[in-house]
């Protein structure tokens, strides 16, 4: 074969497998707007008590609003290395709830290092704890805050 | 070649991934096909909780209560908040569960059954009082690490058991003995089967009260599984963490007991004031033991409106760990007055007592009502958070709900 015709071929290759997944994402597209308008698919009269709707996060890296799904966490610059990181052992509302300086977040690493068999997130920690005082920056509360969040009802006597 | 196949064969994984799985094949699958993974359970389900309990953490399971779910004189499991450091047990058969009493001041060490626990030893009953040492910690200023608990980590069930005495007595304490440290079959959240995930006692002095059980039955029911079952050491009126869960051995320590989050800065408060934000090495730090004087307003919920001239009737809680609270105040001017309210004798020792009061409010406006309890030394609640401390430990501020009167 001379180089030509292998380029050839592979480029036939390709041309094949954009198709493909051209074809894929027309019949998904198709689906999603079908699912969209008909949920239950009843139009195929096969939807008896045999089977059930599954939740639609099937995507586990799935991002909606700014939210990563799975995790609840805050799309940013290294959010990836968060997920991958930090909510193998615990869940992310552990470090979602927390709001810390760059200097106590690296203080937490260090002590679930020492006691909790985190392992060595080399240049990942500093992307990690970045991400976290960026997304989860501390707010000032002083000695008592303001009641917020109150939910008005009538109460009846 | 063998890079463009990996390269294919990827492309084409994560189209499926992207595309296929969830939209050709996902939407109508065969009952029973549960992809486990993907599905968060229903911890409200799954733990017979209130819808209104509040999820901090799913792994491991924290949840806590609302001010106004707390409103029974005994806690139901329903209301009841979890506050979990590992991973709850599985597949427990009590049939086989066993305690044993080691340790460097046991005088024989000793295995029981939850049979032989149950018929070898006398019955007790106590209403008690548990409150998460971390209960308010999301207050504090700057925040503290760890589950941000509002008010909710506190309740106050009855426990039936044994009592820890004639159990350590039976196998006997040594004079040397000092603390008492509990282990649990509980699992370490890195699966490391090596490590406890929570591993606290208390001093021989609160180890031997009257009141500190082993229990097997809450509420006159066998202990929901999340709360401890089948064993579960109750120590009213201390940091529940003291209440360990899933007990299967106790050792009576000649030292102050050095398991897991006894030591550091775990459960621990400086042992001499600091400023906000301060740095306190490990060595200043002392274990808590009693909680402090603390109140609820349970009724009603916060944010209620009410039309002029109506009084409002209030209702609460207040309890003052070791102690008893003598004294029951409320104010609907952010402190400037104070009324005093009755407040009832507790149940027994180191159960919460229920206040109430009628409340008449001058005119319309938007009103808090503040509660504060005062305890048998004359040590009452502070309105604003108390000394700020690394982990965020004993806040015992006033509570305050909002109120409306138009």
């Amino acid at each position: 074969m001379t180089k030509e015709e292998e380029f050839k071929k592979y480029a036939k290759k390709v041309y094949h497998l954009m198709i493909l997944a051209f074809s894929i994402f027309i019949i998904a597209g198709g689906a999603t707007i079908y699912y969209m308008n008909d949920p239950n698919f009843s139009s195929f009269g096969n939807n008896q008590e045999a089977l059930v709707v599954i939740p639609e996060e099937i995507d586990e890296n799935l991002i909606e609003n700014g939210i990563h799904v799975r995790t609840g966490l805050v799309d940013g610059v290294g959010l990836m290395a968060v997920v991958n990181n930090c909510t193998n052992c615990h869940s992310a509302k552990l470090v979602t709830q927390n709001k810390m300086s760059a200097e106590r977040w690296n203080e937490t690493i260090k002590w679930m290092q020492e006691t909790q068999n985190l392992w060595d997130l080399g240049d990942n920690q500093q992307i990690i704890v970045n991400y976290l005082v960026t997304n989860y920056p501390v707010t000032e509360k002083g000695r008592r805050e303001n009641l917020t969040n109150i939910e008005w009802y009538d109460l009846e006597n | 070649m063998k890079r463009r196949d990996f390269v294919k064969k990827t492309t084409l994984s994560s189209l499926a991934t992207l595309i296929g799985a969830e939209i050709v094949y996902g939407s109508n699958l065969l009952e029973g096909y549960n992809l486990v993974v993907l599905q968060d359970p229903d911890p409200f389900k799954m733990f017979n909780k209130n819808k209104e309990m509040i999820v901090l953490n799913d792994k491991p399971w924290n949840i806590e209560a609302q001010a106004h779910l707390l409103d029974d004189k005994i806690t139901p499991n329903s209301a009841m908040f979890i506050r979990n450091n590992g991973l709850i047990p599985e597949a427990i058969d009590a049939k086989k569960w066993t305690l044993t009493i080691d340790g460097e001041s046991v005088v024989r060490q000793k295995t029981y059954t939850l049979e032989e626990l149950k018929s070898k030893f006398e019955h007790h009953t106590y209403q008690l009082t548990l409150e998460c040492g971390g209960n308010g910690r999301s207050e504090f200023n700057p925040p503290a690490k760890g589950n941000q608990w509002t008010v909710g980590a506190v309740h106050c069930a009855t426990w039936t058991g044994v009592r820890l005495r004639d159990v350590l007595e039976d196998a006997g304490i040594k004079n040397n003995a000092v603390y008492i440290g509990y282990h649990s079959a509980d699992q370490h959240l890195s699966g490391d089967p090596k490590k406890e995930p929570i591993s606290r006692g208390a001093p021989m002095v609160k180890s031997l009260q009257d009141e500190t059980l082993l229990a097997f039955k809450m509420n006159g029911k066998e202990i929901p599984l999340a709360h401890g079952y089948p064993l579960r050491l109750v120590a009213g009126g201390w940091p529940a963490s003291v209440s360990g869960k899933w007990i299967n051995r106790i050792s009576i320590r000649n030292i102050i007991h050095d398991g897991t989050k006894m030591t550091g800065t775990a459960y621990r408060v400086p042992c001499e004031p600091v400023a906000p934000g301060e740095k306190v090495k490990d060595e200043d730090m002392c274990i808590i033991e009693s909680m402090p004087v603390k109140s609820l307003i349970t009724y009603p919920k916060s944010g209620a409106v009410l039309n002029d001239g109506t009084s409002l009737n209030i209702r609460g809680h207040a309890w003052a760990g070791e102690l008893e609270v003598s004294k029951m105040e409320y104010s609907i001017d952010f402190g400037a007055t104070w009324r005093e309210c009755p407040i009832e004798k507790p149940a027994n020792r180191l159960a919460w007592q229920h206040f109430s009061a009628s409340i008449d409010f001058p005119k319309k406006g938007y009103y808090e009502v503040w509660a504060k309890a005062t305890d048998t030394q004359g040590v009452a609640q502070p309105m604003l958070l108390p000394g700020w401390n690394p982990k965020g430990y004993l806040n015992n501020a006033c509570h305050r709900i909002a109120i409306k009167v138009t």
